[in-house]
């Protein structure tokens, strides 16, 4: 229960850098906060008690293993966060070289 | 689980570091910091595949974020409605984890998950798929056409990246 609140916590650190910052590599930032937490969230709630990874061993047997759904479906999500992170900087590199700065208020002259 | 508590707790200092602090460079550390915090934690968390992965992914996260921050300033403007805005996003923030809290007690509790998916797939993994480790029989059999999927996504976004950063248009014949 502590442990999926701490882990909330972290989200809305995510959040609050998401809503109030005005550079956007720190936009960025808090979007990479949020990803992490949201997979380590998926994570905590697959976790068995004294389990082991799901793994198969000869002599072992499958008795006690943690949850590998989603363990799959977390792998997939993390690949594309790096692509999605990538395409994201490459974006503000752009317009960094088109406005030459990173203030968000400032990168206003999209209207034609 | 106490080494579980502490590393979170680091995870959250962390992440306050990268939000709050002003020069770029020691933001994106501090985010560096989280995700290798995040690789820890997915191996006390048994999950083996997810710490390899998550390791390669957050050096090449890095290297991407500094690429783009190097050289580069950093206005650090107070103007506007500043305690204003500042005030109704923590109240946001405070509403979200008061139902958050009320609506985690229905989840079930750590440790024991429900599993009524995963119970087939644990029993009959190997002999379906001849696959050792499940976590690959899932990605690669049961679910194959996620896979696929995320690789879509995977190629479409490097293509955007190359059509983004290219320096040089094609010229009018």
């Amino acid at each position: 229960m502590s442990t999926y609140f701490l882990c909330l916590i972290l989200f809305c650190v995510g959040l609050y850098c998401l809503l109030r910052k005005r550079n956007l590599i720190k936009i960025i930032i808090g979007i990479a906060i949020v990803e992490y937490a949201v997979n380590l969230f998926f994570i905590l709630v697959g976790y068995r008690m004294h389990g082991r990874a799901p793994i198969l061993h000869r002599e072992q047997e499958v008795l006690n293993m943690v949850d590998p759904l989603v363990q799959a479906l977390v792998l997939t999500a993390i690949v594309i966060g790096l692509a999605t992170t990538a395409l994201l900087i490459a974006i503000a590199i752009r317009i960094y070289d088109k406005y030459g700065t990173f203030d968000i208020t400032k990168i206003n002259k999209l209207k034609g | 689980m106490i080494e579980l508590h502490l590393l979170l707790l680091f995870m959250i200092v962390a992440a306050i570091i990268a939000v709050e602090v002003k020069d770029l460079i020691s933001s994106v550390v501090a985010v560096g910091a989280v995700g290798l915090g995040l690789s820890l934690i997915f191996l006390i968390l048994k999950a083996p595949d997810l710490a390899i992965t998550q390791l390669v992914v957050e050096i090449l996260c890095l290297i991407i974020l500094i690429r783009a921050t190097i050289k580069r300033d950093l206005p650090l403007i107070k103007s506007g409605r500043w305690h204003f805005n500042t005030f109704s996003t923590l109240l946001f923030i405070i509403i979200f984890l008061t139902l958050a809290y009320v609506s985690l007690k229905d989840l079930p509790a750590f440790g024991y998950p429900i599993l009524r998916v995963a119970a087939n797939y644990l029993k009959e993994g190997f002999i379906a798929t001849g696959a050792a480790n499940l976590v690959s029989s899932v990605v690669l059999d049961f679910r194959a056409y996620d896979t696929l999927g995320e690789a879509t996504v995977l190629f479409t976004a490097v293509m955007g990246v190359l059509v983004v950063m290219r320096r040089i248009g094609r010229k009018h014949e």
